[in-house]
């Protein structure tokens, strides 16, 4: 899937991947999708939560050797 | 959401430790980015948070703390020696920085710019002797009467 714009957040632990994504989120354009990588664990949750309560939509989520992507697409 | 009454979250802070500095920091921040609107009230020890001469210098205690993790097992008293105030805050802080963790002062400020409303407590403030330019630019001073009316309209009221 195509993404306009990629955050890395690997290392980081929470609320981090969630406070740079919606920082990131903030700078795009509706309609615009963007990546989240992250090896927190508890973004599994976090980022349907973020996503549910600001109204953007994880289009797609997959895991790759202990990383976690989506792809977020602002509201 | 936009159609939706903002959902809101008001936060009493009133412990200057590290260990409790953290988690009004950190919900806050992270409400503030999931578009709740957020106050943290600060008082008593809590102001610390706050205190520009301070808040990058909190400590934790050992002493009186069994929680705290130790390299070697210790009876709790061994926490009255001097300097074992600063060798359990430098492992706190290690241990921080080893998960990534923002310092107080970096998560202050993450939670203005967010929009996070952080109120200084007025008795506190006269108390002990603070001014406003001892405290983090953007801090409002403000009174119970005022946290109050935020808080009677809040969705989640937590007192830390």
């Amino acid at each position: 899937m195509d993404a306009d714009y990629v955050i890395d957040c690997k290392g980081l632990n929470c609320p981090m991947p969630v406070i740079k994504t919606k920082k990131a989120i903030d700078e795009m354009e509706p309609g615009q999708v963007l990546k989240v990588e992250a090896s927190d664990k508890g973004a599994l949750n976090d980022m349907p939560a973020f996503a549910k309560r600001t109204g953007n939509e994880i289009v797609e989520s997959s895991e790759e050797n202990g990383v976690f992507i989506f792809y977020i697409k602002k509201a | 959401m936009s159609e939706e009454k903002k959902k809101r979250m008001a936060i009493i802070a009133s412990k200057g430790t590290l260990d409790m500095a953290y988690p009004p920091l950190v919900l806050a921040s992270t409400a503030a980015a999931m578009e709740v609107e957020t106050t943290i009230f600060f008082t008593f020890y809590g102001m610390d948070i706050i205190n520009k001469k301070k808040y990058n210098h909190l400590q934790v205690a050992p002493i009186g703390n069994p929680a705290m993790p130790s390299p070697v097992p210790m009876p709790n008293i061994i926490g009255m020696l001097p300097g074992m105030t600063a060798m359990g805050t430098m492992m706190m802080k290690n241990m921080i920085k080893g998960i990534n963790w923002p310092t107080i002062p970096e998560f202050v400020d993450t939670c203005l710019e967010s929009g996070v409303k952080l109120l200084a407590c007025t008795p506190t403030m006269e108390m002990t002797g603070l001014k406003k330019e001892d405290l983090v630019d953007g801090v409002v001073i403000a009174g119970a009467a005022d946290y109050l009316d935020f808080a009677l309209d809040a969705n989640i009221s937590l007192f830390i």
